[in-house]
């Protein structure tokens, strides 16, 4: 069986529940101070320990996973709606000025250091986490057109396509009907790999003040406080440091795992 | 070639033109007016007109954007509203120390990477692959600035071998500014050395599957010898790639490595221009950026027809 | 004293069983071609030969190359081996050399390697003169080449060094039929000059008719005969090769067309690609893959057109399909532009690769029915429909559940055909529909179309690039060679009076098996 794809799966499930519970419970309020308790190490009461506010770093990992998850979602979300039906458009016109335009379009984001322009936009129109979103959405934009239209490409010059437009298909009709349903497996692999990317630009740009602003919590910001406490209260940056390549970690297990299970030559070997 | 590289050229001044238009088109929604923001609230209306016409933002907006272009191919970047200093100045200070680190990440990443991920692929599926990919699974998923924190917790803070922060200057000799860039180095070239690493393995298995390696064994030449001679030019092709986008991401990812480790480069700069919101040091700087990766496609671009004939042959 | 004999050779990769008990054995100076169906495990005996298996393979029993065991030897005996004692040409020249090198360096390396005491350019240049690229330079790569001439590298390569043994797995099946016979007079000459033995591994028993000693046929991973190649033609013992030879020479019963007004008019057609500027201010240049092509299918007849790679066949075919614009003449049907929306359900067709014609994700029953699209509204009984269509290409009903990875190849090109036929078309266009199966499926597919012309009233154009299936399976052929059709007329008088020099050319150059008459009257089990 699959390791990959389980162990990804339970890290990607713990956080994923971790934030939904922090909705109706979490061990403390996470934004309470309580400066008699700061800087706590891990303890029974306080199980991540507290920080220089004496607030406890438990809840505020649950509360922040909300925030991370959030921004990934829907960054790769405008990346989908976006980047997806672009690729098709480009691939069902290959070679034509529609793909031309798309492609190129594409190359010139890809030119840009994504995170220059995320400041760029966040510096701009305000720090917070719409902007964020939006930055960071844009750069999924091309990396989904891309890769649909990687995938289409071949399935179009693919006999059974051809049999299609003999039997009188339009290119849309296509596009949805054969083309996305044969790259579901690349997208959902891509979905995973930009969401665990998102969540990496997010706690990024948090990190240096551009993400979701106070007080909502962000695992980004939680590491810019522990900066300069990182030598007398080295939890305060390892607890959230963990709690980002965990997730990370796990939904690019997450993603190798997909590719294997949903790879249609390796299921048809199986059976 | 000659036909390959002017084509390549072109495409690069329309980026470049593209991207200046855009950068100008939203550094100029931006709100706020420049120079009422230097002069304070209760600046006088005819010393605010008098700035602005000092500043050029008197003028129409094509205007400005043409002599601001204008300007930067003569490597005039305008002036700081702010400190009243030539941005080019003020850049080519910081260039000094941002460019460098880029640098030197981008060749630790290289020299960390190749290596690890030919072992990876000579050992397909043993032990050793299964190790080096695990590795470089975790690699993948640290974020840089963390693990700068953490580089400084034990090998500035714990074992004193660095200090935490700053940077030596270049006067202070090579080896004093080397050795302070060599954490920020080492924080950013791991996570980029770990996905060079999985490219060159799955790069190279893929090129190991391709009929002209069997061709290659069949000749006589060893499985190491036909991957040295035969698979590593062909794996290259997506490997520079790679490169060419890490150093774009190395450039930029300096710009966060910088604040934890207070380094005086490009990054420091943006950030105090934005909160001074001296907008014209923030458009010229994301410029020079935008530049330098635009131009590091292109040389990946010639790099890919140097490895790669067919496409000398193609344009 | 034989060169190499195969003793008992048994072989198992991952575990799965690929080869059994093989035995076999060639002498310097002998051809001796292995030959089977896919799946036979015959490319695998050459692998073996070479040590070249893939990983996890296990082989037992004794393979000896002029006196070394190969299976014994080590990894670094066997290199200084191959390339020097024993040489290999493949199947797919596209892609068997490597792309970012010249192609001198690819044949001076074996050179560099083996023999320290030549001149590795000197003999590049020498063993490329023999192979017949006098005229190419040692710079060239190898995409510039045509793949003919990439597959004379490939051979160069094989021979730099003087082997012994020459090992030829497929070497013409990826090539046009004159290149094909090129290449063979090529290897047997080259065999004869320097007393090499040759293993040539093909699945067309045709190929090796001519020039091999002796054949061994294989199948399922074990030898089921072997003998020479007169007395095996002549008389098969074992009831596979029987079978074999029978399909390899498979003529179908075709009842008689009924001759009646033209369904499909094709009138001086004219399609030009537009080829990528090579000089920025020179306009682009255009190719001509169809040259002004005229020609009628009349209801009933079965058309069958023919002709190499780059004829311009597949644009045609395209182009008839309404698929691709023409830049001058008219395709009608029933008087009515290909174009038109109307006719397009009057049309369906049969493409080559049984693996690509369907969307792995659906099921027969949607797969088949795909066409109903084309009609106003789909059809009352729907079902009895898929039903019948599965029933007379020859599977069951039951099959309208599964997925295409469920079946094999001849199985797939059968539920193609079944889609072809779901709206019954006036006009079959069958692309190549056999050219990617088996010559014993091959003769099953051939069969059924048949038995569909009396069931249907079959009107079709059978495209494709081998002879001996056009030539059975149509009524009059067309040849068609760099965009034009140099000759068209009935198909047995085409055949067997040729009038242009190019039909003369394709015919002699088709590899032909001797025909005996025990291999006619047995069919197939």
């Amino acid at each position: 069986m699959n390791r990959a794809l389980i162990l990804g799966g339970a890290l990607s499930a713990l956080m994923v529940i971790a934030a939904l519970l922090s909705f109706v419970w979490t061990p403390f309020d996470h934004g309470a101070m309580n400066i008699p308790d700061k800087l706590q190490t891990p303890n029974s009461t306080h199980w991540f320990g507290t920080d220089h506010f004496g607030r406890d770093m438990l809840s505020m990992i649950m509360v922040g996973a909300r925030t991370s998850i959030a921004v990934a979602c829907v960054a790769v979300g405008i990346g989908i709606g976006l980047g997806v039906p672009l690729g098709l458009w480009a691939a069902a016109r290959q070679g034509g000025w529609v793909d031309e335009v798309i492609m190129r379009g594409n190359d010139l984001i890809f030119a840009f250091p994504s995170l220059v322009i995320a400041i760029l936009i966040t510096a701009v129109f305000g720090a917070g986490a719409i902007n964020a979103i939006i930055a960071i959405g844009i750069f999924n934009i091309p990396v989904f057109a891309r890769v649909t239209r990687g995938g289409a490409l071949p399935l179009w010059a693919r006999e059974f396509i051809l049999a299609a437009r003999v039997a009188g298909k339009g290119a849309a009709r296509i596009s949805i009907e054969h083309i996305l349903p044969n790259i579901a497996n690349l997208l959902i692999v891509q979905a995973t790999i930009q969401f665990s990317l998102g969540i990496l630009a997010e706690a990024a740009l948090s990190y240096v003040g551009l993400g979701a602003q106070p007080p909502t919590p962000s695992w980004g910001r939680m590491l810019a406080d522990a900066q300069t406490l990182v030598s007398i209260a080295p939890h305060m940056a390892l607890v959230p440091g963990m709690a980002i390549i965990l997730t990370v970690l796990g939904l690019n297990l997450l993603g190798d795992g997909l590719r294997d299970a949903l790879d249609p030559k390796l299921r048809v070997a199986r059976i | 070639m000659l036909r390959y590289t002017l084509k390549r050229l072109l495409s690069l001044f329309i980026s470049l033109a593209i991207a200046s238009l855009l950068i100008f088109a939203v550094i100029e929604v931006a709100p706020g007016d420049p120079a009422s923001f230097m002069l304070g609230i209760n600046a006088q209306e005819d010393t605010l007109a008098a700035l602005r016409v000092e500043l050029g933002i008197d003028q129409p907006k094509w205007q400005r954007y043409l002599s601001w272009v204008g300007g930067m191919v003569q490597g005039d970047f305008g002036t700081s509203y702010q400190y009243r200093t030539p941005v080019a100045e003020m850049i080519a200070d910081r260039l000094w120390v941002s460019l460098p680190l880029a640098l030197y990440a981008l060749t630790l990443s290289t020299i960390i990477a190749f290596p690890a991920g030919i072992y990876a692929a000579s050992r397909r599926g043993k032990a050793g692959d299964v190790g080096v990919m695990g590795a470089t699974q975790v690699g993948i998923a640290i974020p840089n600035f963390w693990f700068a924190m953490m580089l400084v917790l034990i090998f500035a803070i714990n074992l004193r071998w660095f200090s935490a922060g700053g940077f030596a200057g270049w006067d202070k000799g090579v080896f004093a500014a080397m050795k302070s860039l060599t954490l920020p180095a080492i924080a950013l070239a791991l996570p980029q050395a770990a996905i060079l690493a999985r490219v060159m393995r799955s790069s190279l298995l893929d090129v190991l599957d391709e009929d002209f390696m069997r061709t290659a064994r069949a000749k006589g030449l060893s499985r190491g010898a036909a991957l040295r001679r035969h698979g590593l030019r062909n794996a290259m092709i997506p490997v520079l790639t790679i490169l060419g986008l890490q150093f774009s991401f190395l450039l930029a990812g300096g710009i966060i490595i910088e604040q934890v480790f207070y380094l005086p480069g490009l990054g420091r700069l943006i950030f105090q221009s934005i909160s001074a919101r001296d907008l014209i040091v923030v458009e010229s700087v994301t410029m020079l950026l935008v530049f330098a990766v635009i131009t590091v496609n292109f040389l990946v671009d010639l790099a890919y027809a140097a490895v790669d004939p067919r496409l000398r042959a193609r344009t | 004293m034989s060169l190499l004999s195969i003793n008992g050779l048994s072989l198992s990769i991952a575990g799965a069983p690929i080869l059994r008990d093989v035995s076999l054995s060639l002498a310097s100076r002998e051809v001796v071609a292995v030959t089977g169906e896919s799946g036979s495990g015959k490319s695998m005996t050459a692998l073996a030969v070479m040590q070249l298996l893939p990983a996890r393979s296990e082989a037992t029993g004794a393979i000896t190359l002029d006196g070394h065991e190969m299976l014994e030897l080590d990894e670094a005996t066997l290199c200084t081996l191959r390339g020097d004692l024993a040489g290999m040409v493949f199947q797919e020249p596209m892609t068997a050399l490597n792309p970012v090198q010249t192609i001198g360096a690819q044949v001076s390396e074996t050179v560099r390697l083996h023999r320290p005491d030549l001149n590795p350019q000197s003999r590049a240049r020498e063993v490329l003169d023999r192979v017949g690229l006098e005229s190419i330079p040692l710079s060239r790569y190898p995409h510039e080449l045509s793949g003919g001439q990439r597959q004379r590298v490939v051979i160069a390569i094989a021979i730099a060094c003087g082997p012994k043994l020459l090992i030829a797995d497929e070497p013409t099946t990826a090539l046009d039929v004159t290149t094909q016979a090129q290449i063979l007079t090529l290897l047997k000459r080259l065999a004869a000059e320097d007393g090499m033995g040759l293993l040539m591994i093909t699945h067309d028993l045709a190929v090796v008719a001519e020039m091999a000693d002796r054949i061994v046929v294989m199948r399922h991973g074990e030898v089921v005969e072997a003998g020479d190649t007169p007395a095996l033609l002549a008389d098969p013992q074992h009831p596979y090769t029987q079978a074999l030879l029978a399909a390899s020479n498979h003529r179908v019963d075709l009842p008689g067309g009924a001759e009646q007004a033209p369904l499909l008019r094709v009138q001086n057609v004219v399609r030009d690609y537009t080829l990528p500027r090579t000089k920025l201010f020179v306009p682009a240049g255009t190719h001509r893959a169809v040259d002004n092509v005229s020609f009628d299918i009349k209801r009933g007849e079965r058309l069958g057109l023919v002709g190499e790679s780059g004829c311009g066949k597949s644009t045609l075919t395209r182009a008839i399909l309404g698929l691709e614009p023409v830049q001058d003449g008219s395709i009608t049907l029933d008087g009515t532009p290909v174009t038109d929306p109307s006719v397009r359900r009057k049309m369906q067709v049969v493409f080559q690769d049984p693996y690509g014609s369907f969307n792995p994700r659906h099921q027969v029953a949607r797969l088949i029915t795909e066409p109903f699209h084309l009609l106003d509204s789909p059809p009352r009984d729907h079902d009895v429909r898929i039903e019948s269509a599965l029933t007379d290409v020859g599977l069951s009903p039951d099959d309208a559940q599964k997925y295409p990875h469920q079946f094999s190849g001849g199985q797939r090109q059968r539920l193609a055909i079944a889609r072809a036929l779901m709206i019954r078309p006036e006009l079959v266009i069958f692309d190549e529909a056999v050219s990617a199966l088996d010559v014993s499926v091959r003769a099953q597919i051939l069969d059924l179309i048949a038995e569909l012309c009396r069931q249907y009233d079959l009107t079709y154009l059978f495209i494709s690039h081998d002879l001996s299936v056009v030539r059975t399976i149509t009524d009059r052929v067309m040849v068609m060679q760099k965009g034009r059709i140099v000759e068209a007329g009935q198909t047995e008088a085409v055949f067997s009076d040729p009038q242009h020099p190019y039909t003369r050319q394709l015919i002699d150059a088709a590899p032909q098996l001797p025909l005996h008459e025990t291999t006619r009257a047995r069919s197939l089990p």
